[in-house]
């Protein structure tokens, strides 16, 4: 399996759109820290920019790519190995390439200029929001067999967690504003992974005082050593999910 | 060596494969024929499992091949439609493949490199290779690690004429080997003096599987494209009269 890996990590380190979204990560962070003195405000604008961004190029990415090694897979599925082992050595390949590509670009700027606790938590937030939306891709790639199928059910997914799905949120919020929504709220953010990384941070920021009765609910729950837990577990399940979903799909696949 | 039980594929609304019965053994080489879409290509990506059968099962030496993967060792395949990684050069390719299926048990097999001389195309990329370069090389590839079985879809479509005789020579060399060899083809008249066995496939039936022999028997014809001509009429009867 090392064997493909190495000739996946190859090519996508050569990659054009994996080194120019190193790049502009990193002048991007590095221009927001040395905008203005206080670097937790970095952080606050750096946290919106990737939670939006990182998803949204980790998914269309990592779809477009597995397409376009669609040759690669046929050519390895002919050989002696696992169908599991392909699959796994491209999820390791793309997404070990674009968490170094998010390392390099928010990480080294996060750790330099700030390095707190809630820098650390962006940090994180964001190696794992790679790799979610990278398993996402390639569930929506493997499901689907037309490129322009699989590229358009990516970007819905996107769509919908980092803009629909907060719609629907305030929605609900709106219509039940009569009865304590406090604790549905907790269990409706761990089913999205953008807003469960965004809540994760901005209570390390010390700004959910602004957030009134709910702030202090989830800055009770989140800052508990549970709601780390909580998170870092959702997280993954997140993370896995689509993975094994893809996994059983490609098991079955019909070449 | 290599048998199929009530092998059925259906696609969502077409059935590719009925109830396929089939015996391929050591020494024999086989000509898949049948009209478009008579499920030879099918038939051949089942055994390869690049397609998952809807019902039934393939075996491989005795061993069901549903899940596995080891047996792709002894296996070597030269596909209809050669796709590699564009941006990977013909070097990068050959190297790769012997990365992947570096076997102590196997000798590597370079006889086809030398004859299409492929040392001269080492560094092209093999999306800038033309169809039938591709081609070559995608047969340097199945017969480079010498494998028990060769499966070879339509290979001689896109081929020179000279590389086309370089490769029949090629493969009677391996028949003689005593090695299974799978082929299908259109071009008839290129499978005379490699074919032992036909095997006729039709609307995912199985129509016959006989020897060479035994239907220059039947039909009095000599040449393979003949007696398929002259069997096509009337398919049904083969069966009654052999």
């Amino acid at each position: 399996m090392s064997k493909i890996i190495k000739y996946i990590i190859i090519d996508l380190l050569r990659n054009k759109i994996v080194i120019g979204y190193t790049i502009f990560l990193l002048i991007l962070s590095a221009s927001i820290f040395n905008l203005g003195a206080d670097s937790s405000k970095g952080i606050l604008s750096l946290l919106n920019i990737v939670l939006i961004f990182v998803p949204l190029v980790s998914i269309i990415f990592s779809t477009i790519y597995l397409y376009n090694s669609s040759e690669f897979i046929e050519l390895m599925l002919t050989q002696p190995l696992k169908r599991k082992t392909i699959l796994l050595s491209e999820f390791a390949g793309v997404s070990s390439a674009l968490l170094l590509g998010v390392f390099i670009g928010v990480g080294i700027p996060v750790i330099v200029f700030d390095g707190s606790n809630a820098g650390w938590w962006l940090i994180i937030a964001a190696l794992f929001l790679t790799i979610i939306f990278v398993a996402l891709a390639f569930w929506a790639s493997v499901a689907t067999r037309d490129k322009s199928k699989g590229i358009g059910i990516s970007i819905l997914l996107w769509f919908y967690f980092a803009l629909i799905y907060d719609g629907l949120v305030l929605f609900i919020l709106f219509s039940f504003s009569d009865y304590p929504l406090e604790k549905p709220m907790l269990a409706m953010c761990a089913l999205n992974p953008i807003d469960l990384a965004r809540i994760a941070i901005l209570l390390k920021l010390d700004v959910s005082a602004l957030m009134g009765y709910t702030g202090a609910v989830f800055q009770q729950f989140f800052g508990s050593s549970e709601g780390v837990l909580f998170v870092v577990c959702a997280l993954i399940i997140w993370a896995v999910l689509p993975c094994w979903r893809a996994f059983t799909l490609f098991n079955k696949k019909d070449m | 060596m290599i048998h199929t039980k009530n092998l059925t594929k259906k696609y969502s609304r077409t059935t590719a494969l009925q109830n396929i019965n089939v015996a391929f053994e050591r020494g024999e080489s086989i000509a898949l024929i049948g009209p478009n879409g008579s499920g030879k290509t099918t038939l051949i990506k089942s055994i390869l499992g690049l397609v998952i059968p809807t019902e039934g099962n393939i075996f491989f030496n005795g061993k069901s091949i549903l899940g596995e993967w080891k047996y792709r060792n002894e296996i070597g395949y030269m596909p209809q439609i050669s796709r590699f990684p564009e941006n990977m050069n013909v070097h990068q390719l050959l190297k790769l493949m012997r990365d992947v299926r570096k076997d102590e048990h196997h000798k590597l097999d370079e006889d086809l490199i030398h004859a299409f001389k492929i040392e001269n195309i080492l560094n092209k990329t093999m999306g800038s290779l033309s169809g039938g370069t591709r081609q070559k090389v995608s047969a340097c590839i199945a017969f480079l690690f010498s494998p028990q079985v060769l499966i070879l879809d339509e290979p001689t479509a896109g081929l020179d004429p000279l590389s086309n005789e370089k490769l029949k020579e090629k493969i009677d060399k391996e028949k003689q080997k005593g090695k299974l060899i799978l082929i299908t083809s259109h071009v008839l008249s290129d499978l005379d003096d490699v074919v032992s066995q036909v095997v006729y496939l039709q609307d995912g039936k199985l129509m016959f599987h006989k020897t060479v022999e035994e239907l220059e028997d039947f039909t009095g014809e000599q040449k393979l494209n003949r007696i398929i001509a002259s069997m096509m009429n009337t398919p049904e009867l083969i069966n009654e009269h052999l």
